[in-house]
């Protein structure tokens, strides 16, 4: 796979640069433009990213493996995460999360063999007061329930 | 009676997100008096009106802005704490949605009272939609000539202030503010010693201000009803509204904007609706997970301001209220919580590092029936040893919550050693000389 940004997204990256007043601060957008566009961030990606912001590729790793939302291995297209922390534990969070991982025969951080879903167990997302909520990829579903969540789930495709 | 109440920060005036709307009702009005103000007399106002940090510590602001050391020598900054990861917490999410400019009209005016030049917005990576309202409301303001070198035309004055926003990427840590400032800096965000303090070396080792969210948004309505006012709203050392963020067991959970100091009670039963089922509440806890709980059947009189609940054993925290009904499980809620800071724990301090694992152990030991009585007092001695031992304040965030939890419902825990232990006599019990060893075994 060719690794390297297009002109355009070069020039997002110079952006990025100019927002801060050292360039390595723009590690953190650039990993966000790179995940979107290679949908996780392999060896081959840092050190692409290491050599744009004139950063050792063991530093952007370093960073980038102290975030959980930066995905250092390769998930599904629909990545489900179920809340389990306590205002969702209260409401059912926990019962979602054993149902999302039966329907798919999958547990926290892993895919499905054909790539399609992977699921992870989350910490409080900020949605308490939706609780019980889950997340397919950026978009929050809150105050469901398993049948809510089996139909958002079944509609995916 | 609660739609009488001021309601600062959250004002129900339908697309208040959009700057037109928001100008429309005298947005961005509280800036142009500001510009008429010595920096000195805005940071008294500030002082004047009470406010006090909404992000956890509850500190003054107009005193932490005094902090910064004046004159234009040297860059200084001002980062704006979205990272609202304490389990319990969603409602600077709501001004990210509702009122995104409240937000950044605070941010100038914080700005123009320090002599900030650049503002880093920090909001934390799962609020993926809510990043994007908040950039769109900065676009919004650049295009408008409120903010950036525009804004100079516009009102007429030679200060101005730059805007960013920075997404997060999933790590709790990053809401503590010198891990922020090492987030932001593109480094691992470790939390840093302190002294010294940020705003003698902060970000990019220059004088920072770090604030909350709800903090700076609560600013602009302080200029425009004066500090005088605004000190007279609610209770009297901690004065003016809250958004208060109820989730748990009651009928309707949610945001809501109340006075400081109303009755726990009066939140819980008149504004959520009560418990679901109408059961007895067993316990709360008032200020997001890090927070001491309050028993439930001791909350009669418990007023909702740092002063009221630290007579009451807690704090005020975020203001972040999860409601646990009678049937609730404390030791699997404690459990989880211990979960959570051990997960979170950044690992550089070893109290909290091996501190919080051993607490997980214990509790997962006593979820499952395997613990002794004295595991009770060995989880309440690890989380003694954390305390005040730590680099930053999670250690304290994770001690807090299995203290306080063992202290009010001590009897909780021991049930689940005797009814799931039946032949353990308390000679045996104590017979186990070294607990510890068991821990050791365990890793
Ligand atoms: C572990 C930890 C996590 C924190 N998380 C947040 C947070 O998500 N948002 C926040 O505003 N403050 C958080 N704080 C508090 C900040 O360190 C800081 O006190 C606050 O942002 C200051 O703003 P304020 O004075 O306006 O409250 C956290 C503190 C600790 C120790
Ligand atoms: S107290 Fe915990 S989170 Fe804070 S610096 Fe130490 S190890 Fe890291
Ligand atoms: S506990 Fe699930 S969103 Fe906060």
């Amino acid at each position: 796979m060719d690794i390297t940004f297009t002109p355009e997204e070069l020039q997002q990256v110079e952006l990025h640069k100019s927002k801060y007043p050292e360039p390595k601060a723009a590690i953190m957008p650039v990993l966000w433009m790179a995940q979107k566009k290679w949908g996780w961030l392999s060896e081959d990606v840092m050190r692409y990213i290491g050599q744009l912001l004139d950063l050792p590729t063991a530093h952007v790793k370093g960073v980038a493996t102290f975030y959980t939302m930066y995905f250092k291995k390769p998930m599904g297209n629909y990545h489900i995460q179920v809340c389990t922390n306590i205002s969702c534990m209260l409401r059912g969070g926990e019962d979602i999360y054993r149902h999302v991982s039966g329907k798919y025969g999958i547990s926290h951080n892993q895919r499905t063999p054909d790539g399609k879903y992977s699921l992870e167990e989350v910490e409080c997302m900020g949605a308490c007061g939706g609780a019980p909520m889950i997340a397919v990829n950026e978009v929050f579903y809150e105050k469901v329930d398993i049948q809510e969540v089996d139909k958002v789930l079944d509609s995916l495709s | 009676m609660y739609n009488t109440l001021p309601h600062l920060v959250l004002p129900q005036i339908p697309n208040l997100h959009e700057i037109d709307v928001y100008r429309a009702n005298g947005g961005y009005d509280a800036y142009r008096q500001v510009i008429t103000m010595t920096q000195d007399e805005v940071i008294n106002e500030v002082k004047k009106s009470g406010l006090r940090g909404r992000g956890g510590a509850c500190f003054s602001t107009g005193l932490k802005w005094s902090f910064m050391p004046k004159g234009n020598d040297k860059p200084k900054y001002l980062a704006i704490n979205g990272d609202e990861s304490e389990p319990g917490s969603f409602k600077d999410r709501q001004i990210f949605e509702y009122n995104p400019h409240q937000l950044i009209e605070g941010i100038m005016i914080a700005g123009y009272a320090m002599g900030i030049s650049k503002a880093y917005i920090y909001i934390r990576g799962e609020y993926h939609k809510w990043v994007d309202m908040m950039e769109a409301a900065v676009r919004q303001a650049y295009d408008k000539g409120m903010i950036g070198d525009a804004m100079k035309k516009t009102f007429n004055h030679n200060y101005s202030i730059d805007i960013y926003v920075h997404k997060g990427a999933g790590a709790y840590i990053c809401g503590e503010e010198t891990s922020l400032m090492n987030s932001l800096e593109g480094d691992r965000a470790y939390p840093r010693f302190k002294p010294p303090f940020p705003a003698q070396k902060g970000l990019w080792g220059m004088p920072t201000t770090i604030n909350n969210v709800e903090t700076l948004a609560t600013v602009p309505p302080i200029i425009k009803i004066g500090a005088e006012a605004y000190s007279k709203i609610g209770a009297e050392k901690h004065p003016g509204t809250l958004l208060y963020g109820i989730s748990g067991h009651v009928n309707k959970p949610g945001v809501y904007e109340l006075p400081t100091g109303t009755l726990l009670t009066d939140i819980i039963y008149n504004v959520c609706g009560g418990v679901p089922g109408n059961k007895k509440i067993k316990a709360i806890i008032p200020g997001g997970s890090s927070m001491p709980p309050l028993r439930g059947d001791r909350i009669e009189g418990v007023r909702m301001d740092n002063e009221s609940l630290r007579e009451h054993g807690s704090y005020i925290g975020t203001a972040g209220i999860m409601v646990m009904d009678e049937d609730t499980d404390l030791v699997k809620v404690l459990l989880r919580i211990t979960r959570f800071y051990h997960h979170e724990s950044c690992g550089q301090c070893t109290p909290c590092r091996e501190g919080c694992g051993w607490m997980e152990k214990i509790l997962h030991r006593l979820d499952h029936g395997d613990a002794t009585m004295k595991d009770i007092d060995l989880l309440y001695s690890v989380a003694g040893n954390i305390e005040g031992n730590t680099i930053c304040a999670l250690g304290d965030a994770a001690a807090w919550p299995v203290r306080g939890f063992i202290k009010l419902f001590r009897d909780e825990f021991e049930k689940k050693v005797k009814s799931n232990r039946e032949f353990v006599s308390m000679n045996v019990v104590h017979g186990r000389v070294n607990t510890m060893s068991d821990l050791v075994v365990l890793n």
